[in-house]
């Protein structure tokens, strides 16, 4: 049998009255770093509560290594979490809380102790293993957490939104801790989290959820550019998503009228029918700025309301004059040669292949 | 800020509490040292007589041993109990827990004397009363609610996911009953035991009633006291007193513990 590593299939899962997650249907591959993201209440918690045991799926049927998962409990599974309290146990020291997974698997004391002195030596909190859990700091409980899940070499790791405590900075050097740890292991990742960042600078795929449903699965980089409908556009951020009616078509391009403009889209697939509702994203690092029009195919006006900076990246806000907002990122250095002031006038353009026709 | 005058209006108060509530006691310990028989002052000479009279009466003795045996049955009895409810308040939802949570926190509230009735009249129905026991399991009615409320606190701080987490590990209900629940309740447990055996001691009300002959120290005491003055009941008192007030501070000092070693705080 060569079915993936984790199968949900049409799974459904209902609190009385209210469904939490809706005929979710997934696949999961052995060695993938998966992360599931979406705003709270999207059901992605919930979902992997129920890959851990910890939820019983209403409907449909959840499969790991080909077996049949619904009813197994959790302790009999072998899927340990990172929890986003961490749960760590307080009244023991690093080393036990590591040791637990192993203790309950009944290995004798002197070689559960020496392999969570080598996990803990490996995620290089070794000179802590003694110490009282209160006394570390987030980033070393984190690791503890980390090697406590990561001890019985499981095949699979949850992870429930294991960095929204920690700082900035710190967030950064875990994820780079997570990605190294998860290629050498080659253990699957699933991992939820409602940070963007944080899923499309670590996993292999992001899965996006809304309302209890999977809005799209997808490489980041897909999702990003061809988000799959509008929620997507919109929750991916730093999208500038135009609607209005198809005018034309031709050669694998559609011609969009928008209150700024008629604009043209890259159309895969069939082309729509003229005259009907369209919408269409354009990323806001595909917009091109300048001061004077470059003659561009699309082309449109607009004046500065205001900018954001992310360390080197810039956000430019910009407003045409029938009041369509725009976002355009750029770096730093760009941003620099172009002086902008509030209030004042540009012109963006951008390639008709980077505007992404929306499903209707 | 706070007034001076406020400030030694506050010390002035707390003085007269601790003096009112411990002065009977201190001159309860003076008196078991006087030689005269009578508590007046001045005092008379200094004596060990009362005490080795303690010491010599076989009825003393066999009223420490019974209240000994009562006391720590108790304690173990009503923490077992106490813990139980606290653990299913803190893990379960179930119709009328209400009613359940009301009915389990109301012996305290009921006074002693109609309690210690009707245990009486429903021990002499069924046929148990008058023996040991039947303190132990009065006493355990009494107590549990204070191990109940003291272990439920403690389980108030704990990470709901904690639980969860153990079982994730690869740990059975029973066995993270054991390896995560027990542990992290210990000083509540502890605190707990101290508290009701403290409490079960010191009862008389209701061990009086339903104690038949086997006396505990306090109702020896009244027996003493019914008949005549006799200082011997200064000398017991003295050790009925360090004997509850260590058990009262074992209790606090695990109490405060569990306070400063809170559970994750994230």
């Amino acid at each position: 049998m060569t079915e993936s590593l984790v199968v949900l299939d049409r799974v459904v899962k209902r609190f009385g009255t209210f469904t939490a997650v809706r005929e979710a249907n997934l696949t999961i591959d052995q060695g993938e770093f998966i992360a599931i993201m979406g705003p709270s209440g999207c059901g992605k918690t919930t979902t992997l509560r129920m890959l851990a045991g910890l939820e019983e799926p209403t409907e449909g049927e959840i499969r790991i290594g080909g077996k049949r998962m619904n009813t197994v409990p959790p302790h009999e599974r072998d899927t340990p979490m990172v929890w986003q309290s961490l749960a760590l146990f307080p009244f023991l020291n690093a080393r036990e809380n590591v040791e637990f997974g192993l203790k309950m698997r009944g290995v004798d004391a002197p070689t559960r102790k020496r392999r969570a002195l080598d996990w803990l030596e490996r995620l290089e909190i070794g000179q802590f293993a003694e110490r009282n859990i209160e006394t570390l700091s987030g980033g070393q409980k984190q690791r503890v957490a980390l090697a406590r899940s990561l001890i019985t070499e499981p095949q699979l790791l949850l992870l429930d939104e294991p960095l929204s405590a920690l700082d900035a900075h710190l967030v950064i050097r875990m994820q780079s801790v997570l990605t190294r740890l998860q290629r050498e292991l080659g253990i699957t990742f699933v991992y939820v989290t409602h940070s963007q960042s944080e899923a499309f600078a670590m996993a292999d795929r992001v899965v996006i959820m809304a309302q209890g449903e999977i809005a799209q699965v997808g490489k980041p980089r897909d999702i990003y550019r061809a988000p799959a409908n509008r929620f997507v556009a919109e929750f991916v951020g730093r999208n500038n998503i135009l609607s209005g009616k198809i005018a034309g078509a031709n050669a694998g391009f559609v011609r969009v009228e928008t209150p700024v403009g008629t604009l043209n889209v890259q159309a895969e697939g069939t082309a729509p029918v003229t005259g009907t509702e369209a919408s269409f994203v354009v990323a806001a690092d595909m917009v091109h700025i300048d001061r004077t029009p470059d003659g561009a195919e699309n082309a449109v006006q607009a004046s500065l309301i205001s900018e954001e900076f992310i360390g080197s990246v810039v956000t430019l806000f910009l407003e045409a004059p029938d009041g369509t907002e725009f976002k355009v990122q750029l770096q730093e250095r760009a941003l620099a040669a172009l002086e902008p002031r509030t209030g004042d006038v540009f012109h963006l353009s951008w390639k008709a292949e980077d505007a992404h026709l929306l499903p209707a | 800020m706070r007034g001076a005058s406020i400030t030694w209006a506050l010390r002035i108060y707390l003085l007269l509490i601790f003096t009112f509530v411990f002065a009977p006691i201190v001159f309860s310990v003076i008196f078991s040292f006087n030689s005269d028989r009578f508590p007046t002052i001045p005092l008379g000479s200094f004596t060990t007589e009362w005490y080795a009279k303690i010491f010599a009466d076989s009825e003393v003795w066999e009223a420490a041993r019974n209240s000994l045996i009562v006391s720590l049955s108790t304690c173990i009895l009503a923490t077992i109990l106490g813990f139980c409810t606290a653990y299913s308040d803190y893990r379960y939802n179930f119709k009328f827990k209400g009613p359940y949570l009301a009915l389990v926190l109301l012996p305290p509230t009921i006074p002693l004397i109609i309690m210690a009735l009707a245990m009486l009249a429903w021990f002499s129905k069924i046929g148990v009363s008058g023996q040991l026991w039947s303190i132990i399991i009065a006493h355990s009615v009494l107590t549990a609610p204070f191990a109940m409320a003291i272990i439920r606190l403690r389980l108030n701080q704990i990470d709901p996911n904690l639980e969860p987490a153990a079982w994730n590990l690869g740990a059975s209900e029973w066995r993270t009953m054991r390896e995560v629940i027990v542990p992290f309740c210990k000083p509540a447990i502890f605190s707990a035991l101290f508290l009701t055996a403290a409490i079960s001691f010191d009862e008389f009300a209701v061990a009086w009633f339903v104690s038949g002959l086997n006396k505990t120290i306090p109702v020896l005491v009244l027996e003493i006291v019914q008949g005549n003055i006799d200082p011997r009941v200064n000398a017991i008192g003295t050790f009925v007193f360090f004997i509850s007030m260590t058990l009262v501070i074992l209790a606090q000092l695990f109490f405060l513990a569990r306070l400063n070693t809170k559970a994750d705080p994230q």
